[in-house]
């Protein structure tokens, strides 16, 4: 269980991109975060595994505060908190199994991983999740020599080696064309049911939102304006999301804002 | 139809000012060069006599003495072993200057300057003159040469390296430390395999520059066939000189040949 409250991320002294904000994601659900363009939803999600610093505000994953922790304990709350990128972020010249055991580098030793020498049950636990998801045969190419669609399979592979406790997906389908995308979603939406898993996906496409997950947040400049099910998200909603330039009438809906839409 | 007015209309590429600043740069560079060659001495009996001169040693030269063959081509062995050791002693000292001097992986302020500093100084001297520092330390012999050449080459090879750790993609570290890797680990998995291949170019760059470089570390006393060059130019055995230029001409070939093949091979 994740619980935000009063987050706020600020860089110097500029505007906050993330102002006091709280969300709540309870079990295994799949949570889609929809927004404009800088409205604040990469910053949160990297505030989640503190790829990003929290200005202020608590985030606790299943109870552990994750705002003030440092060092080893730091690293430990991140090898149980996965994540899937827009851009794969593989390393390219390594090859699809050695980039999918890094998602398990948290629980390896330096030695382990500078020889290659994998706990074979992480071999294992690897070769289940690539058939599964149907990159088991490229294990030993090099990452750079699979298609969009293949290397955001590596991407999830990698991330659900860590057995993490969440999944945070930022746009994990904007890269890929239309159809390799619904298949990722697809692949999310069960891979999330069958290991329990709530999920956190920054998403753009607002039908795939719709359609494949079970709740949306709505957020502009740094603010949950909208959070439901995702058949509430009607016209009005939509437009309060994303309607008008964002600068022009930032002022105008900071004023009107107050009142957020919840099931 | 075109405008009239557009083409009767005027176009200058420079405004008078602008063509007044140039005709004024040039006069400025023309007295720079002036003045500079004025202001050395040249012997000018000298340079018109060069034609002559030329003609005259080449004629000592042929045909080339190659009597002593066996003894160059083993001192030339020797200037491929220095430049061998001495880019592999770089490459090793080179790596964790790389580490420090790349913004993006140097530990705090302090070792980034660190690392910079060596490499300035490092690049900012001449191997000759690094020989020459090093035969009064270590004496004449390979030693000295050795030692020089890697001094020169830590700075070129760190310096190329620490500039491919900054450009490296971002995302990949992003993706490590998100999985909870600590630094080495992110540094093995996610930083290492992105400047792998200009690691091998820039080594395999060093060592063709080094191998020229190597000889000509005799002239100071610091191993390798400068020595036997200087030998033969100081008793004026010619003949000999040539054949140890034409031995240093091969092996510079070659060395080029054998870099172009592994950069083909490797990258």
């Amino acid at each position: 269980m994740l619980e935000i409250s009063g987050l706020t991320k600020r860089y110097g002294d500029g505007e906050p991109v993330l102002s006091n904000l709280d969300l709540n994601v309870k079990g295994q659900n799949i949570v889609s975060i929809i927004g404009s363009s800088g409205a604040g939803k990469s910053t949160l999600l990297r505030c989640i595994n503190r790829l990003v610093e929290p200005s202020s505000g608590s985030i606790k994953l299943n109870s552990l505060e994750i705002t003030s922790l440092s060092g080893k304990a730091l690293r430990e709350a991140r090898r149980k908190t996965g994540m899937v990128f827009q851009g794969f972020n593989l390393v390219d010249r390594l090859t699809v199994m050695e980039n999918v055991q890094a998602g398990r580098l948290g629980y390896i030793s330096t030695w382990q991983a500078l020889s290659r020498r994998y706990p074979q049950a992480d071999i294992q636990r690897a070769y289940e999740l690539m058939e599964r998801v149907g990159i088991a045969h490229y294990a030993n190419q090099r990452a750079d020599q699979l298609s969009g669609g293949e290397r955001q399979r590596v991407g999830v592979v990698r991330a659900l080696m860590q057995e993490p406790d969440i999944l945070l997906c930022d746009e994990p389908t904007a890269s890929l064309d239309p159809r390799t995308s619904e298949q990722i979603m697809v692949l999310l939406r069960t891979l999330a049911e069958e290991l329990a898993l709530p999920v956190i996906i920054n998403i753009h496409n607002v039908a795939e939102a719709k359609e494949y997950t079970d709740r949306i947040v709505g957020m502009r400049f740094g603010k949950i304006i909208f959070d439901d099910v995702p058949t509430s998200l009607d016209d009005k909603a939509m437009n309060d999301i994303y309607s008008g330039t964002p600068a022009s009438d930032r002022l105008s809906t900071e004023t009107t804002q107050g009142a957020v839409h919840h099931a | 139809m075109p405008n009239k007015d557009a083409i009767n209309a005027q176009w200058h590429r420079y405004s008078p000012t602008q063509r007044m600043q140039r005709y004024g740069l040039f006069l400025l560079t023309g007295l720079i060069i002036g003045w500079a060659t004025t202001s050395i001495e040249v012997v000018w009996e000298w340079v018109w006599t060069a034609p002559n001169q030329i003609a005259d040693l080449f004629a000592r030269m042929a045909p080339p003495d190659p009597r002593n063959l066996d003894s160059i081509l083993s001192v030339l062995w020797e200037t491929v072993n220095i430049a061998t050791i001495a880019t592999f002693l770089a490459v090793l000292l080179a790596l964790p200057v790389a580490y420090i001097s790349a913004q993006n992986t140097t530990p705090n302020r302090a070792t980034l300057w660190l690392g910079r500093f060596i490499l300035v100084s490092s690049r900012s001297i001449n191997t000759i003159i690094w020989a020459l520092l090093f035969v009064a330390i270590f004496g004449p012999g390979v030693v000295a040469g050795i030692v020089a050449i890697t001094f020169r080459s830590i700075g070129f090879i760190g310096k190329l390296l620490g500039e491919a750790i900054e450009e490296i993609d971002r995302r990949p570290v992003e993706a490590m430390e998100a999985t909870g890797a600590g630094r080495s680990k992110v540094v093995l998995y996610a930083i290492i395999p992105q400047v792998v291949p200009t690691f091998w170019a820039v080594a395999i760059l060093r060592w063709d520059i080094n191998l020229r470089e190597s000889t000509v570390l005799g002239l100071v006393g610091a191993g390798g066939i400068g020595m036997v060059l200087q030998g033969a130019i100081d008793t004026f055995n010619w003949p000999e000189a040539a054949t140890v230029l034409l031995a240093i001409l091969s092996l510079v070939i070659i060395g080029e040949a054998i870099s172009a093949f592994l950069r083909q091979r490797i990258i």
